[in-house]
């Protein structure tokens, strides 16, 4: 994704950037900024250097100093064995890793991981997308509508997670009581106490969080979809079923690619609604790998293998965001973006 | 996140939505009742859990053992007005706060600064840093957990401070800050550049006068974005802060887990939490929604 957006960007800014030298005439000078030795530098380059490097710095500070940093640091801990206090002086290698990869609750963080990452896309796209295509007409109270579908993805994970464990408290939760009226009964734990279902309620909760936001940009992506192929597919006597199949589905098809990007990021990620809910639990039937390394880091105080966990995390991430980019948002970038560009316009 | 940077792109084929409004997709009509039962289900789950809880924060404990999904019967006040004369409460609201507008400001100031130059300025480095921060939208926050709070706690002593949770929030929320705003910046045609350099503004001068006021709306947008993420933030203050500097998030935590057996309580501390975030962002929610529109739009 990184060279996507650098190929665009550097495709457009040739052209923005050609007038910006404030002073006409000078553009022979400019190379001479660029490439030190040789040409004199006059006062205008040497003024330009130090506005550079004054709009930048800041900037460039703040995330060296707790961003890069952090992740290099984190790096290194990972190769020792550290209780967070004296010298860093236990170098063990890949010892940490080894045992964060032979460690049952790691991987079994890492299959939670994996699960919540497929059960998000699997669930929240089709229900989003249905819910999107059916309310994606002209009707009355749509701009409320649209704003109550947003309010649980407003909530912090934190203020949502509470009110639904509270909901979901065993026998007096409402949610058991509503299963009664039904002829139910809930788990003598709870949801969230069963370990057969707490990781399948934790979905059930994120998916309430999240689907509104998908709704929200499938029906932001539908917005683009011109209305002279409707017409068009119309004229043909196409059925509603086969607009959406063949007209809005493909129209959509970047929407949908680049959120599951994002969604499959922030699942492999989660920490807060886990937390609040289980805090990993029971019989780590929960645990992320974002909950595991915080318990191992500050409860523990083992921060060589929180910090293995921790690159374990990244390199997941990365390589799952490279195969994705790879295999499926590089199409975005070729066949489907030349498409829609010419049927806008 | 690819295409975060086409927000050209995006503002364009926003205006011409609002051109399409007037003759929008009236393309398939038919099946109007379903339609409403339709939407009609998605309000009630989306909103049924919130007005629960806004709700049962009137009852008592005792109305809530006997039937957990009854009306309140009678209103009872008492819940709410314990939460509001709470000081804890009103200190985790300021922190939150402050916090949040902290953070935005920094995120504000320093992402428009630096993608001035990476959006106009012509020099050798100016792809490759700008690469550094499209890198960091790879990391996630978690990854770093740990040496930030070793870097924030002892090494900076900034453990208990607004400063030491709002300075790496602002540094984490820097990348997607200038991969929106560059090519906004990119956007600003060049003739008003030129017209201001022949009325003998300065390049500085150029950026003051003209580029802040005309970039007001992507400001605003990634402003809200940044103040959405410190409000929210959890596993941060989690490690960071304690007693007296805690924020709203770890406030809810701990009402619940310390009144665990107070249900109506810790409905109404958790109702009551929610306000300020939901009157905020809703007002916000246009800008929220276009900005993440930019960053999924393909």
């Amino acid at each position: 994704m990184a060279d996507d957006a650098t190929a665009r960007v550097g495709a457009a800014s040739p052209a923005t950037s050609t007038l910006t030298d404030p002073v006409p005439g000078s553009a022979s000078a400019l190379p001479g900024a660029g490439a030190p030795g040789g040409r004199r530098r006059n006062g205008a380059a040497v003024r330009k250097r130090l506005e550079i490097a004054a709009f930048v710095a800041p900037a460039l500070i703040l995330f060296f100093l707790f961003v890069v940093w952090p992740i290099v640091k984190a790096v290194q801990f990972s190769f020792y064995k550290w209780k967070g206090y004296g010298p860093l002086v236990d170098f063990v290698g890949l010892k940490n890793y080894v045992s964060v990869l032979q460690n049952d609750v790691f991987i079994g963080a890492l299959q939670h991981n994996l699960i919540i990452v497929v059960a998000s896309i699997a669930i929240q796209l089709p229900l989003g997308l249905l819910i999107a295509l059916l309310l994606n007409r002209r009707m009355r109270g749509q701009g409320v509508l649209r704003t109550i579908i947003f309010v649980p993805y407003v909530l912090s994970e934190v203020i949502a997670g509470v009110v639904w464990l509270q909901m979901l408290a065993p026998r007096y939760g409402v949610i058991d009581t509503m299963l009664g009226w039904v002829g139910l009964q809930g788990p003598k734990q709870g949801f969230l106490g069963d370990p057969r279902y707490a990781l399948w309620t934790v979905i059930a909760v994120l998916t309430w969080k999240y689907l509104g936001l998908a709704i929200i940009l499938f029906l932001a992506g539908l917005q683009s979809v011109p209305d002279e192929l409707y017409e068009a597919a119309q004229i043909d006597g196409a059925s509603w079923w086969q607009i959406q199949r063949k007209i809005t589905i493909p129209m959509l098809g970047p929407t949908l690619r680049t959120w599951a990007f994002l969604s499959m990021i922030g699942s492999l990620q989660l920490f807060d609604m886990v937390w609040i809910l289980t805090g990993g639990g029971p019989a780590n039937a929960t645990t992320t790998m974002a909950t595991f390394l915080i318990t191992e880091g500050t409860k523990r105080s083992n921060y060589g293998i929180a910090s293995a966990a921790s690159v374990v995390l990244f390199v997941v991430a990365l390589v799952l965001a490279v195969l994705y980019q790879y295999f499926i948002l590089r199409r975005d970038s070729t066949a489907t973006t030349v498409v829609r560009k010419k049927a806008r316009r | 996140m690819t295409a975060t940077t086409d927000v050209r792109g995006a503002a364009a084929s926003r205006s011409q939505d609002q051109q399409r409004h007037g003759r929008s997709t009236n393309v398939m009509n038919g099946g109007s009742p379903l339609i409403w039962f339709g939407a009609l289900i998605v309000v009630a789950l989306t909103l049924g859990p919130v007005l629960y809880g806004v709700l049962s924060g009137f009852r008592t404990n005792a109305q809530l053992a006997e039937s957990p999904a009854g009306l309140p019967d009678p209103w009872v006040l008492s819940n709410y007005s314990g939460v509001l004369s709470n000081p804890s409460f009103w200190k985790y609201a300021l922190n939150s706060t402050i916090i949040a507008v902290i953070t935005t400001a920094l995120v504000v100031i320093c992402g428009v600064m630096a993608a001035y130059p990476l959006a106009r300025y012509k020099f050798k480095w100016r792809e490759g840093i700008y690469m550094v921060f499209v890198l960091g939208l790879l990391f996630p926050a978690t990854v770093a957990i740990i040496p930030l709070f070793i870097l924030i706690s002892k090494d900076l002593q900034m453990g208990n401070t607004w400063w030491g949770i709002a300075l790496p929030q602002a540094a984490f929320a820097l990348p997607v800050t200038i991969v929106i705003l560059r090519p906004f910046l990119q956007a600003i045609p060049d003739e008003l550049e030129e017209a201001a350099q022949l009325d003998g503004a300065s390049r500085i001068g150029f950026f003051w006068r003209i580029l802040l006021p005309l970039s007001g709306p992507g400001l605003v947008t990634v402003g809200v974005l940044a103040f959405v993420g410190s409000w929210n933030a959890y596993l941060l203050p989690l490690l960071l802060l304690q007693s007296e500097t805690k924020t709203l998030p770890l406030g809810v935590a701990d009402f619940s887990s310390e009144h665990a057996s107070d249900m109506a309580g810790v409905f109404a501390f958790t109702s009551l939490a929610m306000i300020p975030a939901l009157v905020f962002f809703l007002a916000m929610q246009k800008r929220i929604v276009s900005g993440l529109q930019g960053a999924v739009k393909g």
